[in-house]
C-alpha cells in the first residue's frame, strides 16, 4: 500500500516532463493506478525509469484488456521499484479498430514476449518491435482470439447440444 | 528455420554452421520446446526458440468460468507446484472479495505452500543432476517427492493437479493421518536432502561441469524480469515472501538465500538452500499453529455441510448458487502475486461484478524469464544449453499457460 505522499511524488516527477499526459490517476484496491495518453507513454515509462526519485526498474508484467462497449483496448502496464518496494499501474487507451503503440523493448528487454503474447491475443501491434508475431497460437490463425467478439467455443461444430446449460 | 529437418548443413562465406532442432519432443528438454540452433561445431551460434506447444488458452477459458472452477485451470500452470497456484489464485479472489482469513487458515496454507516449494525444487535439482550424468540423487529425491503427494491425498484427494482448498480456505481440516505424513515428511526429508547434498554440493565432477555454465548479471536478469531463484542466483534478494509477504509470511523468520554469478551452479545452491528454508517454515508454522475454524466466513464460496443443506433453507440456497456457479462477485480491480517454485506468480483480475471474470491475467515468471534463454546458451556448448534449461526450471504449462 502506497502512501498519499509517494503518490503525489510519482505524479509531480510525471509533470515535471510529461504535463497534461495523466488522465486520471488513484488507487483500485491496493495498488496505484495511472491513466495516461498513450503516445508518449513509453518516454513516460523511460522518465520513470531513470528519474533518481522513482526508479521504477522491474516490468512486472504487461498485458491487455478489450472493452467492447467503448470499442477500446487497454495496455496495462505494471512497474515495480524493487529497492522502495513500491509499484504501480499505467494503462492506455487504444482504439479496438486499429490499435498501435510504440514498443517498451528498447527500456525492458522483458517485453519483448510480453508484446508478442498481447499482440497475438489482442491484435495491439507495437511500433519498432524487433520481432513482432504470433507467440503461443499457430501463426496461421486469422482472429485474436481473447478479444470479447470470439466465443469460448468454435461456434461452427455441430456436434454439441450446450441447450441445457446456456454454455 | 527448418523445423521438420532434424539437422541441416549451411555454409556462410568461409564457414559452414549446421541447424539443429532441440526439441520440440527432446528426452533432455523435460518438456515440449523446440529450439532451433545454429551451431558452429558444438558451440551455439543463435538459437531460435518456439514455445506455444502446450498453449490451452486459459486466460480465454477463465473468462467463462465462475471462480471456484479457475481453481483446477490454476493447477495446470506450473504443475511441480500446482498447490501454490491454486492458493494464489484463492487469495487474489479473496483480496477482491475483501474477507478477513482466520489465522490458522493462513498457517496451514503456509504448510502446503512450503510443501510444494520443496516439489518444486526437488525436482529441479534432481534434474540437474540427471543432466550432468548422476542419476542416483534423481531416484532418492523422488521417493520424497512421493511422500509429498501422498500428504496433499490425504488433504485434498488429488496429488500432482491438487486442486487444494477452497476460496476462503479448505474444505476440511488436515486429518490424523495428514499430520502423521507431513511428520514423517519432516523426519524422513533432511536426512535424505543431506546426503543429496553430500553427492553433489562439493562434487569434483558436479563443479566443474555447472560453474560458470548458463550465467547472467543482475543487471541483465532484472531487464529481463527474472524473479523467484534464478533472479536470487544472479545476487538480487527479492522475494515476493519477504517484500509483500502474503498469508501471514510475516510471522516467519527465514532468510532469502543468494548466488552471486547466476550460473547453473549458483542456482542449484539457492534452490537446495531454499528447501531448507522451507523445512525451517514448516516447522515454525507447525509449532505455532492456531487453534480456529478452518475456512473463513465466506457462505457465497464455500460447499455448506451435507447436513445444513438438507435441514437450512440459507445453505441449500447456497449449495445451489456455488454448483451452479451462479455466484455474483464485487466489481473491482486486483493484482495479487505470490512467490511461485519459479518466482514472482501474480493473478491481475478485473471483475465486472458478473459470475465469471471479465479478464485474467497470469503472470507466469518462466514465461518471463525463458526468453533471456538464447542469450544465456550463446557461445556455450550444446551440453551446457540442455544444463541451462533444466536448472532455470522452465516448466511446459506455465510457459505456454
Amino acid at each position: 500500500m502506497m502512501e498519499a505522499a509517494q503518490q503525489e511524488k510519482i505524479v509531480s516527477v510525471i509533470n515535471e516532463k510529461f504535463e497534461g499526459e495523466i488522465i486520471q490517476s488513484g488507487v483500485i484496491k491496493d495498488f496505484f493506478t495511472l491513466i495516461v495518453k498513450k503516445d508518449k507513454v513509453i518516454d513516460l515509462i523511460h522518465h520513470l525509469y531513470r528519474h533518481p526519485d522513482t526508479k521504477f526498474q522491474f516490468l512486472t508484467t504487461l498485458c491487455g484488456i478489450h472493452y467492447p462497449d467503448q470499442n477500446q483496448i487497454a495496455v496495462m502496464y505494471q512497474l515495480h521499484n524493487l529497492v522502495s518496494n513500491q509499484r504501480i499501474r499505467l494503462k492506455i487507451f487504444l482504439s479496438a479498430d486499429n490499435p498501435s503503440v510504440k514498443t517498451l523493448t528498447p527500456v525492458f528487454a522483458a517485453a519483448n514476449w510480453m508484446e508478442r503474447e498481447t499482440y497475438d491475443f489482442f491484435g495491439v501491434n507495437f511500433e519498432g518491435h524487433p520481432n513482432l508475431k504470433r507467440i503461443l497460437n499457430v501463426d496461421e490463425m486469422l482472429i485474436f482470439p481473447l478479444r470479447k467478439e470470439y466465443p469460448l467455443e468454435d461456434q461452427s461444430r455441430e456436434d454439441k447440444n450446450d441447450l441445457m446449460f446456456g454454455r | 528455420m527448418m523445423q521438420n529437418e532434424p539437422i541441416a548443413q549451411v555454409i556462410e562465406g568461409e564457414k559452414q554452421y549446421s541447424y539443429l532442432n532441440l526439441g520440440p519432443t527432446h528426452p533432455a528438454t523435460h518438456g515440449i520446446f523446440q529450439n532451433v540452433l545454429k551451431m558452429d561445431g558444438e558451440v551455439i551460434v543463435e538459437s531460435t526458440p518456439t514455445i506455444g506447444y502446450i498453449h490451452r488458452a486459459f486466460e480465454k477459458l477463465a473468462e467463462r468460468r465462475p471462480y471456484n472452477q479457475i481453481t483446477p485451470i490454476t493447477d495446470r500452470l506450473n504443475y511441480c507446484s500446482a498447490p501454490i497456484n491454486n492458493i494464489g489464485w484463492h487469495m487474489a479472489v479473496e483480496k477482491l472479495l475483501g474477507v478477513e482469513i482466520p489465522k490458522r487458515v493462513q498457517y496451514l496454507r503456509v504448510i502446503i505452500m512450503e510443501l510444494a516449494r520443496i516439489t518444486d525444487h526437488l525436482i529441479c535439482n534432481a534434474v540437474i543432476g540427471v543432466d550432468t550424468g548422476a542419476l542416483t540423487g534423481f531416484v532418492y529425491m523422488f521417493q520424497q517427492r512421493e511422500l509429498v503427494y501422498e500428504i496433499y491425498e490425504e488433504i485434498c484427494g488429488a496429488r500432482l493437479t491438487s486442486n487444494i482448498g477452497r476460496i476462503g480456505g479448505f474444505e476440511r481440516d488436515f486429518s490424523p493421518k495428514a499430520w502423521e505424513k507431513i511428520n514423517r515428511f519432516l523426519n524422513e526429508f533432511p536426512v535424505v536432502l543431506k546426503e543429496f547434498e553430500g553427492l553433489l554440493n562439493r562434487n569434483r565432477i558436479f563443479m566443474d561441469r555447472t560453474i560458470g555454465a548458463g550465467g547472467i548479471t543482475a543487471e541483465k536478469a532484472l531487464n529481463y524480469s527474472f524473479t523467484g531463484p534464478n533472479l536470487r542466483a544472479a545476487g538480487v534478494d527479492y522475494d515476493v515472501r519477504v517484500a509483500n509477504p502474503y498469508s501471514s509470511y510475516e510471522d516467519f523468520d527465514f532468510i532469502i538465500p543468494i548466488g552471486k554469478n547466476g550460473d547453473v551452479y549458483d542456482r542449484f545452491m539457492v534452490r537446495q538452500e531454499e528447501m531448507w528454508q522451507s523445512l525451517s517454515i514448516i516447522k515454525q508454522a507447525i509449532a505455532k499453529l492456531p487453534e480456529g475454524p478452518f475456512h473463513g466466513k465466506v457462505p457465497e464460496f464455500y460447499l455448506p455441510p451435507k447436513e445444513e443443506v438438507y435441514n437450512d433453507m440459507e445453505a441449500l440456497i447456497y449449495h445451489f448458487k456455488i454448483v451452479m456457479g451462479e455466484t455474483d462477485i464485487p466489481k473491482g480491480e486486483v493484482y495479487h502475486c505470490v512467490e511461485g517454485g519459479n518466482g514472482e506468480l501474480g493473478f491481475y483480475l478485473i471483475s465486472d461484478g458478473g459470475r465469471t471474470p471479465f479478464r485474467l491475467h497470469f503472470r507466469r515468471p518462466c514465461f518471463i524469464f525463458y526468453q533471456a534463454y538464447p542469450e544465456m546458451i550463446k557461445g556455450s556448448m550444446l551440453s551446457d544449453a540442455i544444463l541451462t534449461m533444466s536448472s532455470m526450471n522452465v516448466i511446459a504449462g506455465e510457459l505456454d499457460a
